[in-house]
């Protein structure tokens, strides 16, 4: 009777060590597939971003420049870059407001510096506003460099909330366990 | 694409035969000297800098640059002659735009080469490799500083044979590898925007005919305002 006690024990043992491994890998199986799942959207949402013309070449270097000593480069210099945006802006803007008085030569050098870090850091769309305002400086079209100015307005705050979109999907992945698809 | 990059092996390879080879020599230690105004560039800059196993020291205007090299007051710029240490300190001039004419004449000006913004990875790394073979070795294990520079305020060395760095040239800033580099500045009143690169001051200094043979003068100095 020593024996089948053993046996008994050993059988439930053993069953209750079939019964945890079932769970957690169904647990584990349901976790992947919220990996893949958020992966899979991160993968879309970048290239839509490249697709649509947010994006360009120059975002795609910054990334190689990220790794595990500095796992929040991109993130970090694309704020700055938007904080760069909303001080030229705000700059531009009170230059414009001179109506009659416009420097434009303020708004131009203003415009350029806009359109270096646009380009430093892959804003496609920004730049090539800058490009456009930049022309309307040089010909003090100032109907054309208050439109620039608006555009340029939106654009980067409607690149700000995607790119915020993006680092969010990678922080759920990152959370999820998974690894960020390059 | 160094001009007298045969000169320099030679002096290496000179320092080496006699006898430098105990010593431990850290022959990656590059130390960079970048300069720009945009907070953006400078910090991708750096990152691009670091990456490549330099050592970086970031700074945003010319002034600064020579602040930093300590070519900052009277002192310094009297010391600052054909026989400056300085001339063996490369430039490499970056800029946003693709100017050919403008390119043409940077190097003539004796910049060692011409980066265009937006700067990559690619072209550091590049930059890196022959900064290796080029660079002479200063006294000491430390190699020479290369200048990176995007400055709105930009000014080239003369053309003739790269500055040299030396022991005493400076006693307050740090030895200095022979590059720099300089962007072209964002806009200068002087010239129109094509030519801004080769202005040496800064816009409210630089507008008078008189102050040429100032910028003459300061022409000779790496980065300036």
């Amino acid at each position: 009777s020593k024996n089948s006690e053993e046996i008994a024990l050993f059988f439930v043992y053993q069953t209750s060590h079939l019964l945890l491994s079932a769970s957690s890998s169904r647990v584990h199986t349901a976790m992947d597939s919220l990996i893949a799942q958020l992966q899979r959207q991160f993968r879309d949402y970048t290239i839509s971003l490249y697709h649509q013309g947010f994006l360009d070449d120059q975002f795609t270097e910054l990334k190689k420049l990220q790794d595990e000593c500095s796992p929040d480069f991109v993130a970090e210099v694309v704020s700055l870059f938007f904080e760069d945006c909303e001080k030229l802006i705000s700059n531009m803007a009170r230059a414009l407001d001179q109506t009659v008085n416009v420097d434009y030569k303020l708004v131009g050098s203003s415009v350029h510096q806009l359109k270096g870090s646009s380009s430093s850091v892959g804003a496609k769309r920004v730049k090539g506003l800058c490009v456009t305002f930049k022309e309307c400086c040089d010909s003090q079209n100032y109907e054309g460099c208050v439109r620039c100015l608006q555009q340029v307005d939106i654009e980067y705050k409607s690149l700000k909330a995607k790119l915020q979109d993006l680092f969010n999907l990678e922080q759920q992945i990152v959370q999820a366990g998974g690894r960020i698809p390059q | 694409m160094a001009r007298d990059g045969g000169v320099s092996c030679l002096r290496r390879s000179e320092i080496m035969s006699v006898g430098m080879e105990s010593a431990p020599l850290d022959l990656d230690e590059v130390h960079v000297l970048a300069v720009d105004d945009s907070l953006v560039d400078r910090i991708v800059i750096e990152r691009l800098l670091r990456i490549t196993s330099c050592k970086v020291t970031a700074v945003d205007s010319g002034w600064r640059a020579l602040e930093f090299l300590g070519l900052d007051n009277e002192k310094a710029s009297a010391k600052f002659d054909e026989s400056s240490n300085f001339r063996e300190v490369p430039v490499v001039i970056m800029s946003s735009e693709n100017v050919l004419t403008r390119i043409d004449r940077c190097l003539e000006e004796g910049a060692e080469d011409f980066l265009l913004k937006p700067v990559k990875l690619a072209d550091v790394k590049r930059l890196r490799n022959y900064l290796t073979r080029d660079v002479k070795l200063s006294n000491g294990n430390k190699r020479k500083l290369p200048e990176v520079s995007d400055s709105v305020h930009a000014s080239l060395p003369p053309p003739s044979p790269p500055l040299t760095l030396s022991p005493d040239s400076s006693d307050s800033s740090p030895p200095l590898s022979p590059v720099e580099i300089f962007s072209s500045p964002l806009s200068s009143p002087i010239d129109d925007e094509d030519d801004d690169v080769l202005t040496s001051s800064s816009p409210e200094s630089l507008t008078t005919p008189e102050e040429s043979p100032i910028r003459r003068q300061k022409m000779r100095s790496p980065g300036l305002d």
